[in-house]
């Protein structure tokens, strides 16, 4: 399908934006100090919630993993907000009560990530299973890594998902290392997507690093859920420039790996193919990376100047109709009786 | 005059009359479709509301909470089936860390009911006995419910499926087709988080819940002809505690008496001695006593799980005790 300049320059846009928010937490923020937990960024693999998600629909769905920064974005979640979340501000995602990527938004259907890999799987069916109820045609991504295919959760989502034929598309960043593990721990086949078959999906692998490719694939998968055909399995094979997190030092990974896959990043060959065939100057490259900038340097000071919440907000909002206790409260109201 | 309902129908009855209310409400699980479930609590829905309303699912108790959690997320009312109350384990994860979880991190409702039957008295061994409440009482964001009465039990459904939150429904298997009595024509909910006084007495409290509100009752017919005068608190939601209901009938009696079928350490009965211990120490004219099933998983053989399970005469024999302390 030929895209538009517009869509291809929101691609490296989105791309690069994400590139510019994970640099400025892993390699600033997080070694200043100024993000107390952990960080997990997902360098080299922009292209995959970008090319994805660019072309939902407003009601359509997202439950992105830890490694997709891009699909928030595109959804609408503010690098300010992120930034915040990330520093453990009350303007976060979460409002200081959970950490890096674990953000939701259902004002902007946007599923929040939990640790526990693939848990959002089924419960991206169960989103697409409300679609199919309410007969709308909207459809849900929903991503997860290579090492998340390992888990039960996983394999009774796809399973529930294809017997229900919901309108869900399961995207794999298969970045070949699941923490420390490479895939040939993790699994006894070469391809992800052959898992398709058995749950009765489409199944297709696609090189991760490929904007154009990524668009195409889950573009024919969209289509095929919007028309009542059920869900596809896309996997996107791509390498993790990184360690797991900020504080690993990925030497369990052999260096050529990563001077083999710098050649391939997905920032660089949007860009480069988009002057090749003139579809952008430098000039518009050269402005692009200005306006990122400024972006993120505006969010990144208001989130440092953003507050943190109040220690007592701890005790709210576990339930809709009450507060939790305080644990001292009744030993303090106990003694200030007796005196 | 109404026939008197069972606490199954009244179950039903209580689910029905949400689903015709609310068409958000739809029902998920193993063979609640065309079979109508295990122990027929969903008879005749699908007929009635369709294969969209009340779905039959693979044996995947993770999936179908997970799907529940997605569709509560949208907006929808889910009911989910746990076959036997057993298999929620199979879903914990989902429970625990997904749907109990969500108003607190980022503030999204998760308006889901898991139900399923709980405990034993059937013979039904160790996978299809058990009282996992304990497990989710545990964890803040669920809500924790175990109806004794046909009446508790339709007017609590309702109000879980009503509910904002995710909440956890345990109904009694032994009850289901032993207990019955008439319920009011008019429609009614019984509100999550307040404990009932099933029988009212001045001198023992025995605080429990599920089937052995039952036992409860019997043995303080019997005591009563003793003089002993026993007060029944049915708590009738585990999580959050009726602190307020509890902490009164201490007051009142000055001695308790906790009883409970699931097992001993980690049961409720530990977390209410405490509350009382804490909070009504200068109450207390007696030790805090605890009826409860051993620590051990629930076995088959009859002579076994006449064992395992507290008994009527347990809280007599407990009661005189404690009455003459």
């Amino acid at each position: 399908m030929e895209l538009t300049k517009e869509t291809l320059l929101d691609m490296l846009y989105y791309m690069k934006l994400t590139r510019e928010i994970e640099t400025r937490i892993e390699r600033k923020l997080y070694r200043q100090g100024k993000i107390v937990g952990g960080v997990y960024v997902g360098r080299g693999q922009e292209a995959i919630a970008v090319g994805s998600a660019i072309q939902l629909e407003k009601d359509d769905c997202i439950c992105p993993s830890h490694r997709d920064m891009g699909a928030y974005l595109i959804r609408g979640m503010s690098p300010r907000v992120i930034l915040a979340q990330y520093m453990g501000r009350k303007t976060g995602a979460t409002q200081g009560k959970d950490a890096n990527m674990h953000m939701g938004d259902m004002s902007k259907n946007i599923v929040a990530f939990v640790s526990m890999l693939a848990d959002t799987v089924p419960v991206a069916a169960g989103v697409a299973l409300t679609f199919k109820i309410r007969k709308q045609k909207n459809v849900v991504l929903c991503y997860f890594g290579d090492g998340a295919t390992s888990r039960g959760d996983w394999h009774e989502g796809l399973n529930l998902a294809s017997v229900q034929k919901v309108p869900v598309i399961f995207i794999c960043n298969n970045n070949q290392y699941a923490y420390s593990t490479p895939i040939e721990k993790q699994m006894a086949i070469k391809d992800i997507a052959v898992r398709a078959q058995a749950y009765g999906m489409p199944g297709v692998t696609v090189d991760g690093n490929d904007i154009l490719a990524v668009y195409e694939e889950t573009r024919s998968a969209i289509e095929r859920a919007r028309g009542n055909e059920g869900p596809s399995l896309i996997e996107c094979k791509t390498f993790r420039m990184t360690g797991h997190s900020a504080h690993d030092d990925v030497k369990y990974v052999p260096k050529h790996l990563f001077q083999e896959w710098e050649k391939k990043d997905p920032i660089l060959r949007l860009e480069t193919s988009l002057l090749q065939n003139k579809t952008v100057t430098e000039a518009d490259v050269k402005r692009l990376a200005a306006r990122i900038a400024r972006e993120v340097d505006e969010a990144v000071t208001l989130a440092e100047n953003d507050p943190y919440p109040e220690p007592h907000e701890a005790l709210e909002g576990v339930y809709a109709d009450q507060l939790a206790e305080a644990p001292l409260s009744f030993v303090d109201t106990f003694f200030s009786r007796q005196t | 005059m109404a026939a008197p309902t069972t606490y199954l129908e009244a179950i039903r009855q209580g689910i029905w009359e949400e689903m015709e209310r609310n068409e958000n409400v739809f029902i998920l699980g193993e063979d609640v479709g065309v079979y109508g479930g295990a122990f027929k609590v969903t008879e005749g829905m699908i007929e009635r509301f369709g294969e969209d309303r009340v779905i039959d699912t693979p044996i995947s108790e993770a999936a179908i909470v997970g799907a529940a959690i997605g569709a509560a997320l949208m907006g929808m009312r889910p009911i989910a089936e746990m076959q036997f109350a057993d298999f929620i384990a199979c879903a914990f994860d989902q429970i625990t860390n997904f749907a109990a979880k969500c108003r607190y991190r980022w503030g999204a409702g998760v308006p889901l009911v898991i139900r399923g039957p709980s405990g034993g008295g059937i013979h039904g061994g160790p996978f299809h006995s058990q009282n996992p409440e304990m497990h989710f009482v545990h964890t803040p964001g669920l809500k924790v419910v175990a109806p004794s009465t046909a009446y508790d039990a339709k007017g609590l459904i309702k109000s879980a499926i009503r509910d904002e939150d995710p909440v956890i429904y345990f109904e009694h298997k032994f009850l289901y087709r032993r207990i019955k009595e008439e319920l009011p024509e008019k429609e009614f909910v019984v509100p999550i988080g307040k404990a009932d006084i099933k029988r009212s007495g001045s001198d023992i409290s025995v605080i429990t819940y599920g089937a052995m509100v039952h036992n409860a009752l019997e043995a303080a017919t019997v005591l009563a002809e003793e003089g002993i005068d026993l007060e029944v608190v049915d708590l009738r939601t585990l999580l959050p505690l009726d602190k307020e209901r509890i902490l009164e009938s201490v007051k009142k009696t000055n001695k308790v008496i906790l009883v409970h079928e699931d097992v001993r350490t980690g049961g409720i009965a530990g977390e209410l001695a405490a509350i009382i211990a804490e909070e009504a120490f200068e109450y207390l004219d007696g030790p805090i006593m605890r009826i409860t099933a051993p620590d051990t998983p629930v076995p088959y053989s009859p002579p076994l799980e006449e064992f395992f399970f507290p008994k009527t005469s347990d809280i007599i024999r407990v009661a005189k005790q404690l009455a003459t302390y």
